[in-house]
């Protein structure tokens, strides 16, 4: 996307006039220099993304974005619109009819005048009875349209608020059957913003621009038909601005939509300074770069200044000009017109009609050009979030599940063959035998990929070939829930949601009560640290889970494996964030945590690593040893190499 | 609000000359109607052609006006709000980054991200606003009253229910309507909350079998918001369309009042054309003020959350003349009696710590979570200032130094590894600007980085995007140890900087930092004893307060916490 936006954005290069002079850029077009200085900071660095998005609401002139496939996509979303059919057909009688109303009113006010007017000049006085006749009727077509509009917006808000609420709800719908890789290969970014912005802007696209569409069409011809009845010379004068209005929007727009694209990308300059800076804080303190940080804020400041003020001053240009081009429709209309009424062509009243529909006849054009670009956008952002819904979901359900009731945690690899993607697999023909009670030790340096075998035991993905089975069964033959309700885990990255602590804790037990919780926080080494808060198990953890520490995220994990109390364990770095003390009672814990249960431990912790059964090394990703610690020692590989390293600091340990 | 906007002053001449322009473009708006209705009055009865078309001209004239006007106020407001915008961002940005790291961790850096970006984007939004829209709707309401007034003074009566019933629908708008719209961006934070941790907890939920819970926990939030935003939608579909009738209705009173006025001779048609357009202009000015009510709540709550930042004195300040310490004293560290607490904390974090170390030493500091460790190496930098006691740092209190002399001597390694956008030696010449290419590469190969540097399609000019998310984080802590060796500072703090690393590397890096370190004082934090056993010096921390000092050997004889450190670690033969 942001490829395209590149090429969109090299493509128009006119030269622009540089009357500024900038400390950054002298004499240059300062777009080009910032993308020099873009350039020149990442030299193979992504285009600019910026995360600019051209949505509806935005002043005139900004891009749209393109959909890849229009009609598809439009037709998806009409396909969402069906069970409103009957909400939009109203719409659309309604919008018609206080179109047709606006049209007519200035008709109406004209024949007022006109009967004014006719009562002035002819000295008999004004015909009460006609104006007040006609007055009525002005009332009764204002009240009707008032009440038209009214119901109108009514139904749309409703029928776009229920729109965007099925969407999201089809959305995280389908989020629960995505398998893990689409997780794994979007960023989490990318999806929460397909869920809000983008569902946002299908629904306030509907909300202002759908019935803008059909009232600006029946409006336009509505009017023209008017002024064609009432003088076909003064409605050719009136047609003959309309070109200039599209002049101004189709000129002078797109003039401010390069310096758009450039603003947006100086503001996601500025943003991720902004972020990089503040993040990292200590590190530009600890090494004294705040100048240069500041400096650098400065030059790209200057850019966003340049660029916006430019945006602005463009699309706020477009304003004036058309109000302009308004007076002088109403200007043309007043002189033309006046001519006319004295040489009484028309009444005064048609003249007064005239110079409302002139106005009237311009808006919607310039106002349908900019829903053509709102349009493109929203049809763009309902791609995206079908691109979610159109994602490949798991591997359905087996078709007869055979769970097991009461596991007792014997584990089989079959030759298995995974990888993440087919050229590059990452175990060839992988068996293990692992009898229940039995510890697996996973080893290998940092970055080898080890969470790769809790993928597939969790069956978070699938294997290519070969099977892992569970007491016998094929974990492919049980629901994936059966399947993980065995398991316990504790993962590297803690995940807390924003909720009590007694909640946390009892992720995995719903029905548990506060005794249980209370006793797997005892094991877990956290009710002393739990009780220590101003609130205790009550504490409710913030957004970023920062009013406790890692240390501690880390206990209340192990208190909701305790809690869950499952047949095979899976210890991902359990305790790495856990300082050396506790770790020492977590230990105690886990060791009668593991009595009687299989588990698989992912440990730097060589003492746990030489009393496990099975040891798994593992570097780049693949398992590339496998056997007890004697029996690797023995061979002389990549286990032994690395146990020496270690073993290196033992000796010296005993020297000491 | 105000303190801000007092910033606007540089700019002064700019918006003064808006306004004026702005003031002039509206007063000669008005006179288009009187214009147009000179003709109906006078042109058309009698029927003088030549009068109709130089009134025309003049029209014509006044509307280019108008647009040159309206133009040069806009140029002039655009420089004006951007300029205010982008002095107040660059200020914000100065005092944070001049900030202590517990003034921003006071204040929470996402938070400081929001307020140096959104929030000046919504005050420079709302200059712009006012300056084009606000002030000139006043402008054209008290116009259009003037002119409606010397035109019949009876018929203007009108306005008086008119405009009252206008403010009514305006203010019954700012009450009814408006704190609905508050209430969605809550609730859908609320929306984006739930989708996050759905995100990142996608695992667990998925091995706990949650998915119904969080489906429920969804779409409670979704439903919530789509409750809130249908009433509120379906409230703003009754305001328009009401404002829109109170307008038509008036047009309607002008009407018949109108009519009367003009059968009695008090007016004439003209006058009544005019007058219509006069309401017209009049209503829809204070429609659009009514706009500025829906920013006003925004922008002020923006204006206070950056005027915090502003008002905010930093902690930890230069002194006023900076002594220098000797130039033959390098790396000597001395803490004195010191006690440290965060603000508003019962227990200091720190208790009366006092220990020497000199060059060429190892100091290495261990102890459990929340025992001081990280916090102890943090205040040698002055990150944080002491409550009590003092630091000396080649002889001089750390308070009496400048902060940049201080930190020149540090080379400091974090828990976490922060790296910039930018290239791997980008990030390595962060710690010295003008390292050669070779001391770039030294540096790396000390750290343990070389191997993987060059296995990547780029090496050393490899671009590392925003947080690193393209290297482990083994590989990205190595990088950030890379940047301090090639600083060759005299005082090295690895904040346990070597737990992200597995034993071999650790072990290696550890004995390539032994030559490069022989002058220089280093000092370690660590989680693991076979990390600081070899360390001429162990500090152990227990709640603060420094239960033990000396060597391995000597700890493990006299200090009971470190004993139970070291055996929780060790198997027993690894002990022997």
């Amino acid at each position: 996307m942001s490829d395209k936006r590149k090429q969109q954005f090299n493509g128009m290069r006119p030269p622009i006039p540089v009357e500024y002079q900038s400390k950054y850029s002298r004499g240059k077009d300062p777009i080009q220099a910032m993308h020099e200085r873009r350039r020149a900071r990442r030299p193979m660095g992504p285009p600019p993304g910026g995360g600019f998005r051209g949505g509806p609401g935005g002043p005139m002139g900004m891009p749209a974005e393109k959909a890849k496939d229009f009609k598809g996509t439009l037709k998806r979303v009409l396909k969402y619109l069906k069970p409103y059919w009957w909400g939009i057909a109203l719409i659309a009688v309604l919008s018609i009819c206080s179109s047709l109303f606006t049209v007519i009113s200035p008709r109406v006010q004209g024949n007022a005048i006109t009967i004014i007017e006719q009562g002035v000049s002819s000295k008999a006085g004004i015909n009460y009875t006609a104006l007040y006749r006609t007055l009525l009727i002005m009332g009764s077509i204002y009240i009707l349209t008032t009440l038209f509009s009214f119901l109108q917006q009514f139904i749309v808000a409703t029928i776009s608020q229920k729109l965007v609420f099925s969407l999201r709800r089809d959305i995280e719908a389908k989020l629960a059957k995505l398998p893990l890789k689409y997780y794994d290969s979007h960023t989490h970014g990318e999806i929460l913003s397909r869920i809000t912005n983008d569902v946002d802007t299908v629904s306030s696209t509907l909300q202002m621009s759908v019935t803008q569409i059909v009232s600006s069409a029946i409006t336009i011809v509505g009017v023209l038909f008017m002024m064609l009845r009432i003088s076909p010379l003064l409605t050719l004068i009136a047609l003959l601005i309309t070109p200039l209005y599209l002049l101004v929007v189709y000129v002078i727009a797109p003039k401010s939509q390069r310096y758009f694209i450039a603003q947006q990308t100086a503001l996601g300059d500025l943003n991720s300074h902004v972020e990089e800076m503040f993040t990292g804080h200590k590190i530009v303190k600890a090494f004294n770069r705040e100048k240069d940080s500041i400096e650098e804020f400065e030059q790209i400041n200057q850019m966003y200044y340049t660029f916006s003020r430019r945006a602005n001053f463009i699309s706020g240009m477009i304003m004036p000009i058309m109000h302009f081009l308004g007076n002088l429709g109403y200007v043309a209309m007043c002189i033309v017109g006046g001519i006319f009424v004295s040489r009484r062509t028309i009444s005064l009243g048609d003249m007064q009609a005239f110079m409302q529909y002139v106005r009237l006849f311009n808006q919607p054009i310039t106002q349908t050009s900019n829903i053509a670009n709102v349009i493109q956008s929203t049809i763009a952002s309902a791609e995206r979030v079908f691109d979610i819904l159109n994602a490949e979901e798991e591997v359905p359900e087996a078709a007869n599940p055979q769970d097991i009731a009461n596991p007792e945690g014997a584990v089989r690899f079959e030759n298995i063959r995974f990888g993440y993607s087919e050229d590059k697999i990452l175990m060839q023909d992988l068996s293990i035998d692992v009898k229940p009670g039995q510890t697996v030790a996973i080893v290998g340096p940092t970055g080898a990929g080890k969470t790769t075998l809790v993928n597939l035991l969790m069956r978070f993905y699938d294997v290519m070939d070969g099977r892992i089975t569970i007491d016998g069964v094929d974990i492919r033959e049980m629901t994936r829930g059966g399947l993980r309700s065995i398991f316990g885990m504790v993962l590297q990255d803690t995940w807390l949601f924003n909720g009590t602590i007694r909640d946390n804790i009892s992720y995995g037990k719903t029905d548990a009560t506060d005794e249980e919780i209370v006793q797997a926080a005892v094991a877990a080494c956290a009710d002393h640290f739990i009780r220590t808060l101003p609130d205790g198990y009550n504490t409710v953890i913030n957004e970023e889970a920062s009013n406790i520490s890692q240390g501690q995220k880390q206990l209340l994990t192990i208190a909701r494996a305790f809690l869950a109390d499952p047949s095979i364990l899976i210890l991902d770095e359990a305790t790495s964030s856990v300082d050396t003390r506790t770790e020492v009672l977590i230990q105690n814990a886990l060791a009668k945590l593991k009595k009687g249960r299989t588990s698989f431990v992912i440990a730097h912790r060589l003492s746990t690593i030489r009393n496990a059964d099975i040891i798994l090394v593992m570097n780049n990703g693949s398992i590339i040893e496998k056997g007890t610690h004697e029996e690797l020692l023995n061979r002389k590989g990549f286990y032994y190499e690395l146990y020496n390293s270690q073993f290196m600091n033992g000796a010296e340990s005993q020297a000491v | 609000m105000s303190k801000l906007l007092a910033k606007l002053s540089p700019y002064k001449y700019f918006i003064l000359f808006a306004i004026l322009f702005l003031f002039t473009s509206s007063i000669l708006d008005l006179t288009l109607p009187y214009l147009m209705s000179t003709i109906v009055n006078e042109g058309i009865p009698s029927g003088n052609v030549s009068f109709i078309l130089e009134t025309g001209l003049k029209m014509l004239a006044i509307s280019i006006l108008i647009m040159i006007c309206s133009i040069a106020s806009n140029y002039l407001t655009s420089k004006a709000a951007m300029s205010f915008g982008r002095d107040l961002r660059a200020e914000v940005f100065r005092k944070i980054t001049n900030f202590s790291l517990h003034d921003s961790d006071k204040v929470g850096v996402s938070s400081l991200i929001t307020r140096n970006t959104n929030d000046i984007i919504q005050m420079q939004m709302l200059v712009m606003f006012t300056l084009r829209v606000i002030v000139s709707a006043p402008l054209h309401m008290i116009g259009g009253i003037i002119m409606a007034v010397s035109k019949d003074p009876t018929l203007s009566l009108v306005f008086v229910v008119a405009v009252p019933i206008m403010i009514l629908i305006i203010i019954f708008n700012i009450r009814w309507v408006t704190p609905l719209f508050r209430q969605i961006q809550t609730k859908l934070d609320k929306v984006n909350r739930v989708v996050r941790e759905l995100l990142s907890g996608v695992r667990v939920i998925r091995a706990f079998n949650r998915i119904e819970h969080e489906r429920d926990r969804f779409n409670n939030a979704n439903l919530d918001l789509t409750r809130t935003s249908l009433s509120a939608f379906r409230r703003m579909a009754a305001m328009q369309p009401f404002t829109m009738m109170t307008i038509n209705f008036a047009i309607l009173a002008i009407f018949v009042f109108g009519s009367i006025r003009i059968d009695g001779g008090h007016m004439k048609t003209g006058d009544l054309m005019a007058f219509i357009q006069y309401a017209t202009q009049i209503m829809f000015s204070l429609m659009m003020t009514s706009m500025l009510f829906g920013m006003l709540p925004r922008a002020a709550v923006s204006a206070r959350r950056i005027t915090e930042v502003l008002s905010m004195e930093s902690e930890v300040r230069d002194p006023e003349q900076p002594k220098l310490p000797a130039k033959d004293l390098k790396g000597y560290v001395r803490f004195e009696n010191v006690t440290f607490r965060y603000p508003g904390a019962e227990e200091p974090v720190l208790n009366n710590i006092s220990f020497e170390a000199r060059p060429g030493e190892t100091v290495a500091i261990i102890g459990s979570t929340g025992s001081g460790k990280s916090t102890l190496v943090n205040l040698i930098p002055r990150f944080y200032e002491v409550e009590s006691g003092a630091i000396y740092v080649d002889g001089i209190d750390i308070r009496d130094m400048s902060q940049e002399e201080l930190r020149s001597r540090i080379g400091y390694i974090p828990q976490k590894a922060v790296l910039f956008t930018g290239t791997i030696a980008d990030n390595i010449r962060y710690g010295k600007a003008d390292a050669t290419d070779e001391e770039v590469r030294q540096a790396a190969d000390i750290a343990q980085a070389t191997e993987f540097i060059d296995a990547m399609q780029d090496g050393f000019n490899s671009y590392l995007s925003q947080e690193a998310t393209n290297i482990s984080g083994g590989q990205k802590q190595r990088i950030s140890i890379a940047r301090a060796i090639v600083k060759r500072p005299e005082i090295y703090i690895f904040d346990d900087s070597f737990s992200a690393l597995d034993f071999r590397t650790d072990a290696n890096l550890r004995a390539a930092l032994k030559p490069i370190t022989r002058n220089s004082t280093v000092f370690i934090v660590a989680q693991r004893v076979s990390t600081v056993m070899n360390a001429d010096r162990i500090i152990v921390l227990d709640n603060g307060n420094m239960v033990g000092l000396g060597t391995h050997k000597e700890l493990l004889n006299t200090c009971e916490v470190y004993r139970e450190i070291v055996t929780s670690q060790l198997s027993e033969e690894e002990l022997a």
